[in-house]
């Protein structure tokens, strides 16, 4: 891709984000207090937004798929599948980012969108979560996947 | 009209939004929803290391580093102009569980007295946010996505590994919310 064209796709980008940000923030699934609820059970609300959005995204993957959809550079569309290995790293990982997820009640998505609301002390919780990032690096060679 | 944007939206019209980020990315430029990758992007760009992982060329990254400036953008217009600043309609057993807890208003998006400077002075709001965000990127990373990369996206894939991720989640969930927390708030 040319240098102007780049430069677009990547306004294209930052218009995605502001879209997700948005909708992120009027969802309420950026509050601490939704997440909450969630993990006690008490509420529909974080089940169907989640739920509805697999639908849609299984929906709109299974389209792709079957039309063989290409992108805007008419590049066929090709989504590589996870490689399970032992399966340890999804469901320690996993485990391991649910604890963080209740604590914050924030994941990584809305961690920027609650920075974008004025809850300044997400700043720190993504500096923590690079550093958590960055510790993970260091110890990849000496844990199981 | 503005009170309907300003209002509450419900699941059911945020849900299937937010699972539309898939298609867009995957038609914009083959890209896969997913936001924990760009904490290792963060890393591999500012961090000095010497770890193998984040050997790579991060510059590869910049579409999703771009779209997280967006989110961070979007976060900010939905308060100033679309927020009717009323509290959230919580459940009423929520709100007495929490109570019960010792959280005491249930006005904004996190509760003032950990979400804050001042919380964050206090060792229990350094645990939860400091901590907190520290488990988020390390689990992650290890478990290779996060809610976007493994429940949105990678379900939409029908992708076995991030079912066990997602269950792993919420695992991690319940142990914070019912062993963890109670100790902390």
């Amino acid at each position: 891709m040319n240098k102007p064209a780049y430069t677009r796709r990547l306004g294209l980008y930052l218009l995605i984000g502001v879209y997700f940000g948005i909708v992120l923030t009027k969802s309420e699934a950026i509050s601490w207090y939704r997440i909450q609820e969630m993990f006690r059970f008490q509420a529909f609300h974080m089940y169907g937004i989640i739920g509805a959005a697999i639908i849609v995204g299984l929906i709109s993957v299974q389209l792709i798929k079957r039309k063989g959809a290409r992108d805007l550079d008419g590049q066929p569309i090709n989504i590589p599948p996870k490689n399970m290995g032992s399966g340890t790293r999804y469901w320690l990982g996993g485990t391991i980012f649910g604890l963080g997820w209740a604590l914050t009640g924030a994941c990584p998505g809305p961690m920027f969108a609650l920075i974008g609301n004025g809850i300044w002390v997400m700043l720190p919780a993504v500096v923590a979560a690079v550093l958590g990032t960055w510790a993970y690096g260091a110890l990849r060679p000496h844990l199981p996947h | 009209m503005m009170e309907l944007l300003t209002g509450p939206w419900p699941w059911y019209v945020t849900g299937p939004l937010i699972g539309l980020v898939v298609p867009m990315l995957l038609l914009a430029g083959g890209k896969q929803f997913g936001v924990s990758e760009n904490l290792r992007h963060m890393c591999a760009a500012a961090v000095p290391t010497k770890a193998e992982f984040f050997n790579y060329d991060w510059r590869g990254g910049i579409w999703n580093m771009t779209m997280i400036v967006g989110v961070l953008v979007g976060g900010a217009i939905a308060a100033l102009f679309l927020s009717s600043g009323d509290p959230i309609a919580l459940s009423d057993a929520a709100i007495a569980d929490m109570s019960a807890l010792g959280i005491t208003e249930f006005n904004g998006l996190a509760p003032d007295s950990i979400f804050t400077l001042e919380g964050l002075s206090t060792v229990n709001g350094l645990i939860m946010i400091v901590g907190g965000g520290f488990l988020v990127g390390f689990g992650s990373r290890y478990a290779g996505g996060c809610t976007s990369g493994h429940a949105i996206s990678g379900l939409s894939d029908l992708q076995l590994p991030s079912l066990i991720a997602v269950i792993g989640f919420f695992a991690g969930g319940l142990i914070a919310t019912f062993f963890v927390l109670p100790w902390l708030l």
